[in-house]
C-alpha cells in the first residue's frame, strides 16, 4: 500500500476512532471518558488536517469505497479541501467549547454520570464528521438522526425541569425536520434510482434537461430544503431553540448553537451542490424563499434578542439572527453568496461559542443570575471572560480585524455582484441588521463595563481556571486568525466548493 | 391525472398518512399522542419507500428454484432502507417515551403547554 492510498483512508479513521471511543467512555470513569474525549477529538483534528493538507497538495478530492461493493451499489466516503477544512474547524471549536465547559459539567451533571456526557459528545462527533463526509444520501439521513438523538442528550444531561421540557420541544421540532428530509430523499430515490450523491447528481441533470418529472423533482428538493432548514432553526422555525441553548450547561449549549445547527447547514449545501446540482438549485425559485427567510431571520432573531431581558436567552436568539445571514447568503445563488455562507459558518461557530463560555464566567460572578442588570460590572470581577465577551461581541457586531467583519464584507461583496434583484434587499437588511447587532451586544458591553460602586466584591483572579482562560484565549486567537488572514481561508473555501461541483 | 392517480393509489395513501401523522406530532398536545403521530408519519414513508419498490407479478429476490433472470425479482434496497428506518425510528420513539416519562414524573401531566406553565410559575415563585 503506497502513502497516498494510506491517507485516503484518514476520513474513515476519524469516524471510527470517535464512534469506538464513545462506546469506550461508557465503562469508564468521568475523568478517564474526559481525557479520552480530548484526545479522540485532538486525534481526529490531526487526522482531519492531514486530509486538508494530502487534498491540497492533489489538488482533488478522493473517493473511499466503503466495503467491497463499488459504485453505484456501495457506500461510499468522499472528501475534498471543504470537507476536511469543515471537519478541522469543528474539532478545534468542539475541544474549545468542551475545556471552557469542564467546571459547570461537574456541578450540574449528576455525580457518576459524568462519563455519559463524553458518549454523547463522540457520538456527536462521530456523527457530524459521517455527515461530513458521506457520499450517501440516506447514510446521511442516518447520521442526521443520531445528531439529534445525541443532541438532545446534550440538552437533557442538566437535570432540570426546564432542560427536559426543552429537550422534548427540541426532539418534536427536529423529528417533524427529519420525517421531511426523510420524504424528500425517498422522492428522490424514486426518480432518480440511485442513493449515492454522484449518480443521483447525473440523473437529476438528465431530467432536468428532459423537463421530465419536474413536479416530483421539485417537490423533493424542496422537502430537503425545508427539513433541514427546520432542523437548523431558520426563521420561523426557531421556537425550541432558546430553551435548549438558554438552560442546557454550557458546553452544551456552545456545541449545539455553533456546530449543531451547522452540520445540518453543511450537509443542505452539500445536497445543493452535490445531488441537486447547483445550476438546477438556481433555476428552482427555492432559492428565493431561502433568501426571504433568511432576511426575516436576520432582522426578527435581533430584535427578539433586543427585548430579551436574560443574558443567556439573548445570545441563542442572536444565533438565530446568525442562521438567517447564512441562508440569505445561500439564497443569493451565486458562488460568491455560497463562499460567504460557508465562511460565516466558521466565523459565528468561533465567535457564538465564546459568546456562551464567557457569558458564564460573568454570570457566575455576578451572584449566578442571568438578569441583565445583574451583570454591572461583571468584566472587572472576570476579567477574562469580559475580554471574551468584548471580542466576540466585537465580531458578531462585524468589526474590522474580527472574523464578523470579514463575513459581512463577502455577504456585502456577494449581494453587490447579484443581478436576480437581489442587492438592495441585501444591502438594506445587513445595514439594519448590523445596526441591531450592535444595540444590544455593545448595550451590554457597556454594562459590564459600568463598575458596579460595591466596594471589596469578590473577584475571580486571572487564570484561577486554567482550562476556562485557555479556552477563551484560543477562541480569541481563533476569531483574529479567520478575521485577519481570512484570505487563505477563502481561497480553500472556493476551491473546496468548486470541488463539490 | 385519472390514471396515474389509480395506478400509484399506495404513495397516495402514504402521502395522507404522512400528512396527518405530521400534524399529529405537530399540533396534539398530548405528548403520548404526539408520540403516536410520530410513528405514524414514519410508517408512512416506508409504505411510501416499500410500494415503489414491489412490481406487480415478480417475488423477493432469493434465489430457490434457479431463476435468475433479473425480470422475475423486484429491487431489494427499498426494503432494506425500510428495515434501516424502522431502526431509526425505534430508538428515536424510545428517547421520547422516555422524555416523557421523565417529565410525567415531575410534572404529573402529559399536556406540553401545562408543563410550561407550572415552569413558568415555579420560576415566578423563586
Amino acid at each position: 500500500m503506497t502513502l497516498n492510498q494510506f491517507l485516503q483512508n484518514l476520513p474513515f479513521f476519524s469516524i471510527m476512532i470517535a464512534l469506538i471511543s464513545g462506546v469506550v467512555c461508557s465503562v469508564l470513569p468521568g475523568k478517564a471518558a474526559k481525557r479520552v474525549n480530548a484526545g479522540v477529538i485532538v486525534t481526529v483534528a490531526v487526522l482531519s488536517a492531514a486530509t486538508l493538507v494530502y487534498t491540497l497538495r492533489t489538488g482533488t478530492y478522493f473517493v473511499y469505497t466503503m466495503g467491497h461493493f463499488p459504485a453505484p451499489w456501495g457506500n461510499e466516503i468522499r472528501a475534498g479541501v471543504l470537507e476536511a477544512l469543515t471537519a478541522l474547524m469543528f474539532c478545534i471549536v468542539m475541544l474549545l467549547s468542551l475545556m471552557g465547559g469542564y467546571h459547570k459539567l461537574d456541578e450540574e451533571v449528576e455525580p457518576g454520570k459524568v462519563n455519559y456526557y463524553y458518549v454523547l459528545v463522540n457520538l456527536l462527533l462521530t456523527s457530524l464528521l459521517a455527515l461530513i463526509y458521506t457520499n450517501d444520501l440516506f447514510t446521511a439521513y442516518v447520521f442526521v438522526e443520531i445528531n439529534t438523538i445525541a443532541a438532545c442528550g446534550l440538552i437533557m444531561i442538566r437535570q432540570i425541569g426546564r432542560t427536559i421540557e426543552a429537550a422534548v420541544r427540541y426532539m418534536i421540532m427536529n423529528l417533524l425536520g427529519s420525517g421531511l428530509l426523510l420524504l424528500g430523499i425517498c422522492m428522490m430515490y424514486g426518480i432518480t434510482g440511485h442513493l449515492l450523491m454522484s449518480n443521483i447528481q447525473e440523473s437529476v441533470a438528465q431530467l432536468a434537461a428532459s423537463g421530465e418529472y419536474h413536479v416530483p423533482l421539485l417537490v423533493s428538493i424542496a422537502l430537503m430544503c425545508v427539513g433541514l432548514a427546520i432542523k437548523s432553526a431558520l426563521f420561523p422555525f426557531h421556537t425550541w431553540l432558546p430553551d435548549a441553548y438558554g438552560y442546557s450547561t454550557i458546553s452544551s449549549a456552545a456545541i449545539l448553537s455553533s456546530l449543531v445547527s451547522k452540520g445540518y447547514i453543511f450537509l443542505l449545501i452539500k445536497i445543493i451542490y452535490r445531488v441537486v446540482g447547483f445550476e438546477v438549485f438556481q433555476e428552482t425559485h427555492i432559492v428565493n424563499v431561502l433568501f426571504v427567510f433568511g432576511l426575516a431571520g436576520m432582522i426578527f432573531g435581533s430584535l427578539s434578542a433586543i427585548r430579551e431581558n436574560d443574558v443567556r436567552r439573548m445570545v441563542a436568539f442572536s444565533s438565530i439572527a446568525q442562521i438567517g445571514y447564512i441562508y440569505m447568503g445561500i439564497g443569493l445563488g451565486s458562488e460568491l453568496g455560497m463562499i460567504a455562507a460557508v465562511f460565516h459558518i466558521f466565523s459565528h461557530s468561533a465567535s457564538k461559542a465564546l459568546v456562551f463560555i464567557s457569558t458564564i464566567g460573568m454570570t457566575d460572578m455576578s451572584g449566578f443570575s442571568r438578569k441583565f442588570i445583574r451583570l454591572t460590572g461583571a468584566a472587572y470581577r472576570n476579567v477574562i471572560a469580559g475580554i471574551g465577551f468584548t471580542v466576540a461581541s466585537l465580531s458578531m457586531v462585524g468589526v474590522p480585524l474580527f472574523a464578523g467583519f470579514i463575513s459581512k464584507l463577502l455577504f456585502a461583496q456577494a449581494g453587490v455582484s447579484n443581478h436576480a434583484g437581489k442587492l438592495l434587499p441585501t444591502m438594506i437588511v445587513l445595514a439594519v441588521s448590523t445596526i441591531l447587532n450592535a444595540i444590544y451586544y455593545l448595550k451590554t458591553v457597556i454594562r459590564i463595563y459600568v463598575p458596579s460602586g460595591v466596594k471589596d466584591e469578590p473577584r475571580t483572579v486571572f487564570g484561577a481556571n486554567k482550562c476556562y482562560t485557555a479556552a477563551i484565549i484560543g477562541f480569541i486567537l481563533l476569531n483574529f486568525t479567520l478575521g485577519i488572514f481570512s484570505q487563505p481561508f477563502v481561497d480553500m473555501i472556493s476551491e473546496g466548493l468548486s470541488m463539490f461541483a | 391525472m385519472g390514471p396515474n392517480f389509480a395506478e400509484n393509489y399506495m404513495s397516495a395513501v402514504a402521502m395522507v398518512l404522512f400528512g396527518i401523522g405530521f400534524f399529529n406530532l405537530l399540533l396534539q398536545k398530548n405528548l403520548i399522542k404526539k408520540i403516536i403521530g410520530l410513528n405514524i408519519m414514519d410508517t408512512a414513508v416506508y409504505l411510501f419507500l416499500a410500494s415503489m419498490g414491489y412490481i406487480e407479478g415478480r417475488s423477493a429476490p432469493i434465489v430457490t428454484d434457479g431463476v435468475t433472470d433479473v425480470e422475475a425479482y423486484i429491487n431489494p434496497i427499498p426494503a432494506g432502507l425500510v428495515l434501516t428506518g424502522i431502526v431509526v425510528s425505534v430508538s428515536v420513539s424510545a428517547v421520547m417515551l422516555s422524555l416523557t416519562i421523565r417529565l410525567y414524573r415531575r410534572y404529573h401531566t402529559l399536556n406540553l403547554d401545562e408543563i410550561s406553565e407550572i415552569i413558568k410559575e415555579e420560576e415566578e415563585n423563586k
